[in-house]
């Protein structure tokens, strides 16, 4: 297989996570569009891995470790929403301002 | 010189016009918007084509790449997995129904899954399965819970920032294609090669050669567990007083 082929689908993943990442007003929408592009990172992780066909197999073992992080900052991300929620009320990132310039 | 046949004489191919930006002074006419994107994905673009050259000499130009015309199985079997993947993966930005995004982000995680058992990274793609859709998507469906995010259609769950979201997203895959395509178009996976994913290798190497890291990793996991209990305590003031 050509190594473009997962390279391009990673590529989409992340920039489709980007965008939700910017777009999203739900805190935890936002870290829906994080895990799409660790997802896209991983993707590229095991494509080089397997490409390179490497002893050490570092690129699928550090996927193993992403997922981990992964499953690590979802739960930290989740605390604070669910703190920021109980405090504010909201998980709104437009209304979460008080460290913003003034308007 | 035909690229390929280049490629297998072991001499680089020469540049062609079609994404070559570097070659291809009529950039530098554009407005300075484009001239920044060009000069960033040139730079990109060389920096990792430097790197490929020397990692492709035994890849590739040994063997010399095939064409893109001789489709294979595993690459049709890719293609449609990636694109369930992606589609997904835009239905789970785009979606106007919160519940509805976690789910199409099950269906992407498990698209995901697919490619990763195509790239013969089996051990990889049963974790996946096991950590992100039995684990992180159902963390995830609690946290809307939590927060009594509404169910059902809502008109605003985007910000305002949505017009400069879409360009973004759109200009980095478009960087990120032409500088791959640039780089890689030459590389070739071999796929045949034996359990170079199955889980005796790679718990081998992660016990091996990656025990040290894999161990910094549990205590991370640990601290993030127990500062999730610290954060979400209720009994506890927000200066530690009870």
């Amino acid at each position: 297989m050509h190594l473009l082929y997962p390279l391009i689908v990673s590529a989409g993943l992340f920039s489709i996570g980007l965008y939700g990442l910017l777009a999203r007003r739900n805190l935890v929408l936002v870290l829906m569009s994080v895990e799409l592009m660790l997802g896209a990172v991983s993707l590229n992780l095991v494509a080089f891995d397997v490409w390179l066909t490497d002893a050490l197999r570092s690129g699928q073992v550090l996927t193993l470790m992403v997922i981990a992080l992964t499953a690590a900052e979802v739960g930290l991300g989740l605390a604070i929403v669910l703190q920021l929620f109980r405090q504010r009320a909201t998980s709104s990132i437009d209304d979460l301002d008080t460290l913003a310039e003034p308007r | 010189m035909d690229p390929y046949r280049a490629a297998a004489a072991g001499t680089r191919p020469e540049r062609r016009g079609w994404l070559s930006m570097d070659a291809n002074l009529s950039w530098t006419t554009y407005p300075a918007g484009v001239a920044g994107s060009a000069y960033v994905c040139t730079a990109v673009s060389a920096r990792v084509r430097a790197r490929s050259a020397t990692l492709t000499d035994r890849t590739v130009h040994a063997a010399d790449a095939p064409s893109y015309v001789d489709v294979t199985g595993s690459e049709i079997v890719f293609v449609l997995i990636g694109v369930i993947t992606v589609g997904a993966a835009l239905l789970c930005v785009t979606s106007r129904n919160v519940v509805r995004a976690a789910l199409w982000l099950v269906v992407a995680l498990g698209g995901l899954v697919g490619l990763y058992l195509v790239l013969t990274a089996e051990l990889v793609a049963i974790v996946q399965i096991l950590i992100y859709v039995g684990a992180v998507v159902v963390l995830l469906l609690f946290g809307l819970m939590v927060t009594k995010a509404p169910i059902g259609h809502q008109p605003d769950l985007n910000t305002a920032n949505r017009p400069v979201a879409i360009v973004v997203g759109v200009a980095a895959f478009g960087l990120l294609v032409a500088a791959l395509i640039d780089a890689f178009r030459f590389a070739y996976l071999d796929l045949d090669v034996f359990g170079q994913g199955s889980p005796e290798t790679i718990g081998r190497a992660l016990f091996g050669s990656w025990v040290l890291p894999f161990e910094v990793l549990s205590v991370l996991l640990l601290a993030a567990l127990i500062g999730a209990i610290a954060l979400t305590r209720r009994d506890v003031g927000a200066d530690g007083r009870r």
